[in-house]
């Protein structure tokens, strides 16, 4: 981890694109505006943080702006680690993609899988990538499961007293 | 060499019959001939009837053809009973088949989510008459600790003959099903239940067959 001192420079460096920074038990992490997601990751790509150890979504219901992004970098040769986070509002959860978006752009295309999980459990739509489609649920499964406003239940499950085709018991 | 005389083989058989019921054989060359309530008893003790639909249903239940199918952590236990401990090739169920044409019995053997169901169907209906299923453990008969979004129990989207409860059930709960099941592809081989659940006629029969 960059200590809190560190931290708070990598935050400088990055200027208006960092809301805040937390340095909470030891984990460092960047709180940034969502339309910078692409510059903030290739700065920290650049200080060394060069792995995406995760993507994956959060949902803050009932506040808003409501849904998050979480990435979690690595930097393999000093051990380290950062989060960078991110927060899109519920009625326009857009947010860029990190995948490769050129020829000749690195990006992080461990994020093809992880964006596509993100979408299909929080909704967030991840611009430029190149299939975001659903990943775990049918690919016409309506809603968003992991949302925190998804209804708990499942399918309802039908046993010999609620069966409504069962013929009624004979005593 | 001497060819066998029949008459004389059915005389020393008859012989051996009565030697075998206790009865004093006196000069060994008695009964060549039998009548009455003797007739009758050497029939019943040789001839045994039933009706063809019992003989059938007879020898489904002995040898059911269960597809090698397993969805999750059941699926460990289901394959414990084709083991040594209990050999479940002691009823003549052992030959798992891995393809659903060869198979009559499909062991739901852990949780289906909405999204393999209809793969699990499709497999189903691929299976030729007669076919049997059995639901093994608690998510797929109810979706156990999965009761949320992701899971559907079997009952929604396919008949089930046997439903094995537990969490995994432990190998002989499920034997103990299989025999279940056997018992009552033997004395009720018409399941009405088919026609409740469509489950008739959804056999996937192959184009031009």
């Amino acid at each position: 981890m960059p200590d809190a001192t560190g931290l708070e420079l990598i935050g400088q460096e990055l200027g208006s694109a960092v809301l805040d920074t937390v340095f909470f038990r030891e984990r460092a992490t960047l709180v940034i505006e969502p339309d910078s997601v692409r510059d903030v990751l290739a700065h920290l790509r650049g200080e060394g943080y060069a792995f995406m150890a995760s993507l994956h979504g959060v949902d803050y219901y009932p506040e808003e702006p409501r849904l998050g992004v979480v990435y979690e970098l690595l930097d393999m040769a000093r051990v380290d680690r950062i989060s960078v986070k991110l927060r899109v509002h519920s009625q326009a959860p857009e947010v860029d993609s990190a995948m490769p978006d050129r020829p000749g752009d690195r990006g992080w295309p461990t994020a093809v899988h992880q964006e596509r999980e993100v979408y299909d459990m929080f909704g967030v739509v991840f611009r430029g990538h190149p299939d975001l489609r659903r990943i775990l649920m049918p690919e016409d499964y309506e809603g968003y499961p992991q949302r925190r406003d998804f209804p708990l239940g499942g399918e309802p499950v039908t046993f010999t007293y609620n069966d409504p085709k069962r013929p009624p018991a004979t005593a | 060499m001497n060819p066998v005389d029949p008459e004389r083989l059915r005389v020393r058989e008859l012989g051996a019959t009565q030697l075998l019921r206790g009865a004093e054989i006196e000069g060994r060359t008695q009964p060549a001939h039998l009548e009455g309530e003797e007739l009758e008893r050497h029939v019943e003790e040789r001839v045994m009837t039933t009706t063809l639909d019992k003989a059938v249903a007879w020898a489904r239940s002995n040898s059911f053809f269960p597809a090698t199918f397993g969805l999750a952590c059941c699926a460990i236990e289901m394959i414990t009973i084709v083991a040594s401990r209990v050999d479940i090739a002691r009823f003549g169920y052992e030959a798992f088949r891995a393809s659903p044409r060869q198979a009559d019995l499909i062991i739901l053997s852990g949780r289906v989510s909405i999204k393999m169901a209809p793969i699990v169907r499709r497999i189903y209906d691929q299976m030729l008459e007669p076919k049997w299923a059995i639901s093994m453990g608690a998510c797929c008969s109810s979706m156990g600790v999965f009761n949320n979004y992701a899971l559907v129990p079997a009952d929604k989207f396919m008949p089930i003959d046997v439903h094995v409860p537990g969490c995994p059930p432990r190998p002989e709960a499920l034997m103990h099903g299989v025999l279940k099941l056997r018992k009552m592809v033997q004395d009720d081989p018409d399941s009405s239940w088919r026609e409740r659940y469509g489950a008739v006629g959804t056999e996937e029969a192959l184009p031009g067959a």
